[in-house]
């Protein structure tokens, strides 16, 4: 879905060095030599390596890493606060790089604002006069942009606080300010240097919400930069990870968990509660035997069960559509009587979800009974794939695959 | 023992040239001085002292009480400093030297309007540009710690005796903190501060103007305080060279051997060190 929407900026081998032998640490970097031995060579250390990024319009484009891995190095080229050495940066089809200081001014004037860690106030100015400060810099008229600012500090709730100062809030209501000030200047792009990092937990979790909201109000194009992977997965619509400088994996907080591009990526997900993010879709088994309900009798359902060796099939009828399960040993008490539909052995009270749903809620649909979950589509109702229940409980639980075996066969003992 | 380099001879030389070459630069600095110094002195003294006392009673009671000026709690601030004001001004007048008190803060404020006009503008150069402050630093060093008789001697070279040598000779010694806490004071400014302004769009003057000089405030108006409380200490040294007021009249003491007249004159000076450094504290405070 994201692939329709519109690039809005686009990172091409965006490499920046920080020293005095740039040039000279670059070749070396280009041919494939360490970082370690490029810093002993040239005392140059790499800050972005070869970066390549597509954000899409109207995204949240998360990028994370541990300090130290240029996340923030890379958010800053992006309006060049740091010059890139080399590579391009475009916003919409400029490149920003080649841009005169005349025409980077305006670019950060109307195009781009920025979020910072330490919210980065002016202590001498009111909380008004701080949110109008963007505006000030691009020269508007007093009266128009304390308008735009009021609305600004409206939108990020803070109105009310315009006549005080920045030190007699409270962390996260100064990061409001910062945000407000970010957002006075109607920017098409909004980047956020680790934003959040600074506040109290509690506080952090309510910023996130509160910046879904304006997002879904306003659809910028958001750059977040964090080290904390709950809140890229809670925020971001992709993510890219970031490790030494290099991109090492680009994509939705799903296709990172359940696909992790290298070990890094993998050490760095495996604290995160998986339950929220992995869903039905990633959990289905796709190509499932099938019955269909007026083509096939008892004997016939029956080859098929013995063929792929399971109890239990899914029935649909002729449009594809899902109707519920046949288990083994109620077809074979219709075959024996003889009967020539299965229509008296279908089960159509059982679980199914849509494909977006998530493992956490799956589970309290398979408490107390057997069948495994079937994932229909939303429009035509065809069944899409089947969730087992011992899928389910290995994403829940973290077992391995024979314990949880193991579980099941002491459950149905009891 | 015997001199194996005659740096002394160079700068004598050198000085000569540039009183030769320049000498209708210095009698017009000359005369631009002097009257400056001469017009402030004849305005002061054509006021009766008790309007000057009065005026300085508000501003000083205004400097710290601010805000509070009209309410009881800014009153009971300002009481300590306004009384002291009006009885060390009173003090001043009654032991004979007001006109001297009074020519003695004319240099003062000529000498630190002139030394603020150079340092500040300094101070922002070194603070930017770190090419400057390499420049500009080991300069201040040598103004702070050569002796102030030092450079009175080229200072009466260039511009006679008088009131002139005096308060250039005063600036020299008073400049250094107003360049070095104008500096320090810009240079403590939080980078992310600067780094939001960069990112909003600011340009090189915008920084400066809308936040480094505001932010670093308190730094600078500290560097007054000091340029003034030099500036006062100078004037007893540059009345040496002519320049009259509270600080010839101790130079009379010493010659004179009057031990009186020395204390007296030195009461007075403390007076005007006391009064100008609490209302310029009061300013910078706030």
């Amino acid at each position: 879905m994201s692939d329709k929407r519109k690039t809005k900026i686009h990172v091409e081998n965006l490499t920046l060095i920080f020293g005095k032998r740039k040039q000279e640490a670059l070749k070396l970097l280009q041919q494939g030599i360490s970082k370690d031995e490029i810093l002993k060579r040239t005392k140059c250390t790499i800050g972005v390596n070869n970066a390549n990024l597509e954000i899409k319009e109207g995204e949240i484009f998360v990028i994370m890493g541990l300090s130290g891995s240029g996340k923030s190095t890379l958010i800053r080229c992006l309006n060049r606060l740091n010059d890139p050495t080399s590579g391009k940066v475009f916003i919409d089809d400029f490149d920003i790089t080649r841009e005169s200081n005349k025409e980077l001014l305006e670019t950060r004037r109307t195009k781009m604002s920025m979020v910072f860690q330490k919210f980065g106030l002016l202590p001498h100015r009111t909380i008004l006069e701080n949110a109008a400060f963007g505006l000030e810099i691009r020269g508007e008229e007093k009266e128009s942009r304390e308008k735009k600012a009021i609305h600004a500090l409206e939108t990020v709730g803070l109105q009310g606080y315009e006549a005080q100062f920045p030190s007699e809030l409270s962390g996260g209501m100064q990061q409001r300010v910062g945000l407000a000030r970010a957002l006075a200047n109607d920017p098409e792009v909004l980047l956020m240097d680790e934003a959040f990092s600074a506040l109290d937990p509690l506080i952090k979790s309510d910023m996130q919400d509160e910046l879904l909201q304006i997002q879904n109000k306003l659809h910028k194009t958001i750059v977040f930069i964090t080290h904390d992977l709950d809140e890229a997965i809670k925020i971001g619509d992709r993510i890219a990870i970031m490790k030494d400088g290099v991109v090492e994996q680009i994509g939705t907080a799903e296709d990172i968990l359940t696909n992790p591009a290298s070990e890094y990526v993998e050490a760095f997900v495996e604290k995160v509660d998986r339950k929220s993010i992995i869903t039905a879709e990633t959990l289905m088994f796709k190509k499932n035997t099938v019955v269909e309900i007026n083509k096939e009798g008892p004997k016939g359902v029956l080859r098929k069960m013995r063929a792929v060796g399971l109890d239990i099939l899914p029935v649909e009828d002729d449009s594809k559509k899902f109707l519920g399960y046949v288990w083994v040993h109620d077809v074979l008490k219709l075959e024996k009587a003889k009967e020539t539909t299965i229509e008296k052995a279908l089960k159509t009270e059982v679980p199914s979800v849509y494909k977006n749903y998530t493992v956490e809620e799956m589970l309290p649909l398979i408490t107390g009974i057997r069948y495994p979950v079937a994932v229909v589509d939303e429009d035509s109702g065809r069944l899409l794939g089947i969730v087992s229940q011992t899928s389910l409980i290995i994403e829940a639980t973290r077992y391995e695959m024979d314990e949880v075996m193991e579980l099941k066969e002491k459950a149905n003992e009891i | 023992m015997e001199k194996l380099i005659d740096i002394g001879k160079y700068i004598e030389i050198g000085i000569n040239a540039l009183e030769e070459n320049f000498s209708g630069l210095w009698g017009a600095i000359d005369n631009l001085i002097s009257w400056t110094v001469d017009s402030i002195n004849s305005v002061f003294l054509i006021l009766p002292f008790y309007v000057i006392i009065a005026l300085v009673t508000i501003g000083a009671y205004y400097a710290k009480a601010g805000k509070k000026a009209f309410t009881k709690e800014g009153a009971g601030k300002a009481a300590g400093m306004t009384a002291f004001v009006i009885l060390g001004l009173l003090l001043v007048w009654a032991m004979g030297y007001w006109k001297e008190a009074i020519q003695t803060t004319t240099l003062v404020i000529v000498s630190t309007v002139i030394a603020l006009i150079l340092g500040i503008p300094l101070g922002i150069w070194s603070a930017r540009s770190n090419m400057a402050n390499a420049i500009i630093r080991p300069i201040l060093d040598l103004m702070q710690t050569m002796p102030a008789f030092v450079y009175l001697i080229p200072a009466i070279f260039f511009f006679s005796v008088g009131n002139t040598p005096g308060v250039i000779a005063t600036v020299i010694f008073s400049l250094p903190p107003a360049v070095r806490l104008t500096s320090l004071g810009i240079r403590n400014v939080p980078s992310d501060v600067i780094e939001a302004g960069y990112a909003f769009g600011a340009t090189e003057k915008q920084i400066l103007f809308k936040i480094q000089l505001p932010l670093a405030k308190t730094t600078i108006l500290a560097g007054i305080n000091q340029v003034i409380l030099l500036a006062l200490s100078m004037v007893v040294i540059a009345s040496m060279v002519g320049a009259k007021g509270l600080g010839s009249i101790v130079y009379q003491g010493i010659q004179q051997n009057n031990i009186a007249k020395g204390f007296e004159a030195g009461l007075g000076i403390v007076v005007l060190a006391i009064i100008l450094d609490r209302i310029t504290q009061s300013i910078a405070k706030k």
